[in-house]
């Protein structure tokens, strides 16, 4: 049955209640709800409220990293003294974007990061001043399909953009760049620094043919999967300079990184707190859209520098002698870069890797075979291993296949119990790596809560 | 087992291309499994134009996206002879999702245009509307051994076996071939194919097995495969046959 669409106030009211009503009975942050109920009763309500935002609206969006990137860009946004509006804690539909701007309507300017198969109706819904986009890699196929369908989509909608929009991009990632390519007005943002690279594709490497003519891609330098200096042997498609270049890209464990950009506005230097090379790219991506955006370089360093690791991204929890480290790991690109970033450390790694198959997390459990956990077992780094989630078991043939010895493995399926026998075997050692997928985060923030170590989901800003 | 004995060779075709449900892992447990019998599988990557080698005893296609797909498929009708020879002497063919595809005699995408299949499998396959995925359960029968095998599927073609070729199992949960004859996979002689992957192989070690012990045959040297602690196998299958009923 189709409804006429509620008149706004009468549908704002609703999905305000909506959302108290589940607060109240615990169900939840209410981040998405409201959103949900607004849109059904009226459904040009998301663009009726994104117009009226008068510095416009930013979307940030990609596989990977874009929490991050949003909170990154929020930061530079925040030390401007802008209002912002936002959303948080994964509600990154169109009903969590609704939701956010339902509940703070007097903001100035709307900072949304987008699931990268939303990005199109996000586009067509809130007519963007900027778009951020930032990689594309194999993740859910069972939820997303191919990835070669998602690029198609975001090339349409892409081409569909108003020229006035500015289109910030990873000119890394050459199905990305060319999207971007036919856009008038964009900022491109890349890895500059040789020292950065690695010499070969990774198992997981999506795009590696032209997009223009279907030769093989040459890469002169491999960062992530398939980002790096690309170029096309057979025709003119390259990796173009860059707008914003990480020059150099030092990396100081889990502690954090030195990272020096090249930019328009001249050069920027900033110590970041988070790990790792994809983090380099998050922080040359937040760069990027800040400057897209007309803030001042001197003021977006420091404002980065500042910021501390997102909702589970390399976030750290103290549990008695233990530090705990969370590393979300959902697809192979991101636990690939995890790993990576682990073994930078010299310590011994106790490690915890959480494996649901949750609607949120992809049901199909393939990707795992596609990570190359195989680096952990090499030159014996691996001190002690731990794995539960729904799909515990999986993960341990995961690591039965790739050499590890089943009496060095622990199998403990439910998150609470695998949690103790983690940090059991870890001791007196120190630190303790959890790598959960997207629900098993949740279940694993929901228990850190009940005892006491660390604030629900949807009060982290 | 001597150190001497030479290794089984598997030949992956394309790698770089069919590769999309980690079909790596597949490679892996026949590899680690012959490995903890104190055998050796060696393998060799055919991709694009590349010929493919006559000497090996496993053959193994994954599964691409539409656009690789298409890629391979003109290549691989170029590698349709060799192929063929290969499964009259009895080497092993697993083809799985687009692999299992592109084994049989074509494939008639949804834009009108057919992809060449090399027709070691009496069966064809024609796009459908909607995507069939989930997870699978299926009662088979393979090499006289009765079982279940579980996976997870993941297609848009609809696939139907000619009388050359006889299902690899009946689907107890998911849709399998076509989600209408409650048929999965095909057999023909020691070729099989298979919608799914999870990969297929880790949660299926009797399938695996039974390649082997043909693989072994094929090169001459039939023996008696010792059984292994498969403890984490069964659980793993376990809890993907439970998984699978209760999402229906
Ligand atoms: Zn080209």
């Amino acid at each position: 049955m189709k409804l006429p669409s509620m008149p706004r106030g009468l549908a704002a009211g609703a999905a305000r209640g909506a959302g108290r009503l589940s607060q109240r009975l615990g169900r939840g942050g209410g981040t998405a709800l409201p959103g949900l109920v607004l849109t059904r009763l009226r459904p040009e309500a998301t663009a009726e409220m994104a117009r009226a935002v008068p510095n416009g609206v930013i979307l940030v969006s990609g596989t990977n990293g874009k929490t991050t990137t949003a909170r990154l860009v929020r930061a530079v946004l925040d030390a401007s003294g802008a209002r912002v509006v936002a959303n948080t804690a994964g509600s990154n539909l169109e009903r969590g974007v609704a939701t956010a701007l339902l509940n703070d309507d007097g903001a100035e300017v709307a900072l949304f990061e987008a699931d990268e198969a939303a990005l199109p109706g996000l586009i067509g819904q809130t007519r963007p001043r900027v778009v951020t986009l930032m990689n594309l890699f194999r993740d859910q196929l069972d939820r997303h399909g191919e990835l070669e369908h998602l690029v198609e989509r975001w090339r349409a909608a892409v081409d569909g953009l108003d020229p006035a929009t500015t289109v910030v991009y990873n000119a890394d990632d050459p199905a990305v760049a060319e999207i971007a390519a036919g856009h008038p007005n964009t900022v491109s943002y890349g890895i500059d620094d040789p020292r950065a690279g690695r010499d070969r594709l990774p198992h997981a490497a999506d795009t590696t043919e032209c997009r223009r003519c279907g030769a093989r891609l040459r890469y002169d330098m491999v960062t992530i999967a398939h980002l790096g200096r690309w170029s096309c042997p057979e025709c003119a498609l390259a990796r173009t300079l860059v707008d914003v270049g990480a020059a150099k890209v030092e990396l100081h464990g889990m502690d954090g990184q030195r990272l020096a950009l090249a930019t328009p506005g001249g050069p920027m230097e900033m110590s970041l707190r988070l790990p790792g090379l994809h983090n380099a790219y998050n922080a040359a991506a937040a760069a990027a859209t800040a400057l897209a955006l007309g803030l001042s370089p001197e003021s977006i360093g420091p404002a980065l520098a500042r910021r501390q690791a997102a909702f589970g991204r390399a976030e750290r929890t103290q549990v008695g002698p233990t530090r705990v480290t969370t590393l979300l790991a959902k697809n192979p690109a991101g636990a690939n870069e995890n790993i990576r970033t682990m073994l930078l450390e010299d310590r011994p790694l106790h490690l915890l890797v959480l494996l649901n198959d949750r609607t949120a997390d992809g049901q199909d459990v393939s990707w795992i075979w596609d990570v190359d956990y195989e680096l952990l077992l090499e030159g014996d780094r691996l001190a002690s291993l731990t794995v539960g989630g729904d799909r515990a078991h999986d993960m341990a043939l995961r690591f039965r296949y790739g050499g590890l010895s089943p009496d060095r493995l622990a199998v403990v399926p439910p998150v609470p119990d695998a949690f103790d026998a983690a940090l059991a075997a870890c001791g007196a050692d120190g630190g303790l790596y959890v790598l959960p997928t997207y629900t098993a985060l949740l279940e694993f923030k929901a228990l850190l809560a009940d005892r006491g170590l660390a604030p629900q989901f949807w009060e982290d800003g | 087992m001597s150190a001497a004995t030479p290794p089984l060779r598997l030949c992956h075709l394309y790698p770089e291309h069919l590769n999309i449900y980690a079909d790596r892992g597949n490679i892996a447990v026949l590899r680690r499994r012959l490995e903890w019998r104190g055998l050796a599988l060696e393998t060799v990557e055919a991709g694009l134009g590349d010929p493919v080698p006559a000497d090996c005893h496993l053959y193994y296609l994954g599964g691409g996206q539409d656009r690789d797909q298409r890629l391979v498929a003109e290549d691989l009708a170029r590698k349709a002879d060799p192929l063929r020879r290969a499964a009259e002497r009895g080497a092993v063919v697993l083809g799985v999702c687009g692999g299992y595809q592109l084994l049989g005699r074509g494939y008639a995408a949804a834009d009108g245009r057919t992809l060449p299949g090399i027709g070691l499998l009496d069966l064809e396959t024609v796009a459908g509307r909607r995507r069939l995925i989930g997870d699978v359960v299926l009662s088979a029968t393979f090499d006289g051994q009765a079982g279940t095998v579980v996976g997870y599927e993941n297609h848009a073609g609809r696939t139907y076996l000619g009388g050359g070729c006889t299902p690899l199992g009946r689907v107890l949960r998911g849709h399998g071939n076509n989600g209408g004859d409650g048929c999965e996979g095909a057999v023909a002689g020691r070729t099989v194919g298979t919608y799914l992957h999870g990969p297929l192989l880790p949660k299926n070690p009797w399938l695996a097995d039974i390649l082997l012990g043909w693989a072994l045959e094929s090169a001459g040297r039939p023996v008696e495969l010792a059984p292994l602690a498969d403890e984490l196998e069964q659980a793993a299958h376990t809890v993907a046959q439970t998984r699978a009923g209760r999402r229906r």
